[in-house]
């Protein structure tokens, strides 16, 4: 018999106002306001944009604060806001080419057009904890040097002007990109659709397929061509005026990742390559990204398929974060028939063994549940 | 589609470039623009200031065919002036007064008693632009890696 059980109301209202003095905290602080979390933990806003599949910075430092800084929890919710969204259409596709660069380099070509910029990184630091920032102490404002102006050309294309790299990737034509939030996922996916889920899965999740991949599951030889992060501009075709308009920039971070060679009886040895797009400054997330995409090409370059990191629908089904929380966190939630069943089951099949057994039966302590 | 046809040419490219410019515009900038139109023009709401979403695309390998790359937030509106002209405003994020007044200032910019306002104010949003991205371009230019190498002698 199901017995439906009330009484957490008073008990949830109360837990929930717990919550909030909480994530408040000490009152005799000042309150962290959006401005800052946007300024000062820019990458943590980053990844929650990243993974909620939605760039709006002040948003997404708003979730940042209500979840007190759980990033899957901030994704969570900005996911859920953006369904309370109606879908005005879709961009023109960004122009990574024309990027207004703020950091762009090359394991491949150290004397690349456009040079080695490393703009605001952690790489080459000590990761040393540095005690003046506990002091509000005075920040130096940056140097500056001329900016040549020249473009930065992309190192796919280098390698593309010798014809030793497969070309960018194409879609049979009047394919219609896939949209999974529109969609159900039906594997085999296209690389449009994978792209667009590994442009929202997990940022630890993706970085140890990457890693395994590198251990050797699935080697595919990496080299970073280029890693590239800074604005472009989205453009959005307005059907009144029959062209499309700027309605401003947004920042990505894209990884041309290099791997080794294909050739076949028709197609001469190159290289071949995956592809990273993130939203934000997040090079970490979009190398992994383009580890994974090039190892789920395996199928593509007849690869035997040995490891997880080339398992579409394992890696696909498991990357996004929102899924995941809530098919794991859901075990906490009240089971207690479906518990109360098993129960029921497993203390009959333990009498037969009992009786099969010539044990006799013990007092039975009453069950909590009961 | 008359409308199509008017918009040809050096006149499409213009607007197009004025619209994108009235994205790029701080709220502030807009509202103190506005303050010097006058005579100030009757605008009616045509369509919103409404909030929604635009799904951005990338290209797969950075210039093969398009991917949904994910969603950023888009507020949008259109006016009409009391003479006509319809306006168009769009712009990224959640400010749907920044949108009002930007579908205000696209119609204002059809309108030649207003062309000269609507210019000097989309030519500030220009030079205040230029000026931080060549700030953020000479910044960047400083972490630039200028390569030497160490020629061993041989004894």
């Amino acid at each position: 018999m199901y017995v439906a059980v009330k009484g957490g109301e008073a008990a949830i209202a109360n837990a929930h106002q717990l919550l909030a003095d909480r994530r408040r905290g000490d009152r005799s602080l000042p309150a962290i306001s959006i401005d800052q979390i946007v300024a000062q933990l820019g990458l943590a806003v980053d990844r929650v944009m990243a993974e909620a599949s939605l760039y709006d910075r002040e948003l997404a430092a708003l979730a940042v604060r209500q979840a007190r800084g759980d990033m899957i929890e901030a994704i969570f919710i900005l996911r859920a806001y953006r369904t309370t969204l109606p879908r005005f259409g879709m961009s023109v596709p960004v122009d990574t080419a024309s990027m207004k660069i703020e950091r762009r380099i090359s394991a491949t070509y150290k004397d690349l057009p456009g040079g080695q910029l490393l703009g605001p990184t952690f790489d080459y630091t000590h990761r040393l904890l540095d005690p003046s920032l506990l002091a509000d102490e005075p920040v130096a404002e940056p140097l500056r040097r001329t900016a040549d102006g020249s473009s930065m050309m992309r190192v796919s294309d280098i390698l593309a002007g010798e014809g030793l790299i497969e070309s960018d990737g194409q879609m049979p034509e009047d394919h219609v990109p896939g949209d999974l939030t529109r969609e159900p996922l039906e594997f085999p996916l296209n690389r449009d659709l994978r792209l667009q889920a590994l442009a929202r899965g997990d940022e630890g999740f993706l970085l140890a397929l990457a890693y395994s991949t590198q251990r050797g599951y699935a080697r595919t030889h990496p080299f970073v061509g280029e890693v590239r992060i800074g604005e472009v501009e989205v453009e959005l075709d307005i059907p009144e005026l029959g062209f499309a308009v700027s309605l401003g920039p947004v920042q990505v971070t894209e990884c041309q990742m290099v791997n080794q060679f294909q050739g076949s009886a028709k197609n001469p040895p190159q290289f071949t390559r995956g592809y990273g797009l993130v939203f934000g400054q997040s090079e970490r997330k979009a190398m992994a990204m383009s580890l994974v995409d090039r190892a789920l090409r395996a199928q593509e370059f007849g690869e035997d398929i040995v490891a997880p990191a080339q398992d579409e629908e394992f890696v696909i089904s498991h990357s996004d974060n929102v899924q995941a929380t809530g098919f794991v966190e859901h075990l906490k939630l009240p089971h207690y028939v479906d518990f109360q069943a098993e129960l029921d089951l497993v203390r009959r099949m333990r009498a037969e063994y009992d009786a099969r057994n010539g044990i006799e039966k013990n007092e039975t302590i009453r069950d909590a549940a009961e | 589609m008359d409308a199509i046809k008017e918009n040809t040419g050096t006149a499409v490219s213009e607007r197009k470039r004025a619209m994108g410019l009235l994205a790029r515009a701080s709220t502030e900038e807009l509202q103190a623009g506005w303050l010097v139109i006058e005579p100030k023009p009757e605008v009616h709401p045509v369509r919103g200031p409404e909030t929604g979403l635009v799904m951005v695309r990338g290209r797969i390998g950075g210039g093969g065919d398009p991917f949904n790359l994910g969603e950023a937030t888009v507020s949008r509106a259109t006016v009409r002036l009391g003479s006509g002209e319809i306006g168009h405003g769009q712009v990224l994020g959640n400010d749907r007064e920044k949108a009002r007044l930007a579908a205000i200032f696209d119609s204002l910019y059809q309108r030649p008693e207003h062309r000269s306002a609507v210019d000097l104010l989309i030519d500030q949003v220009e030079s205040r632009i230029d000026a931080e991205d060549r700030k953020h371009a000479e910044q960047t230019a400083a972490t630039r890696v200028d390569f030497f190498t160490m020629v061993r002698g041989d004894n």
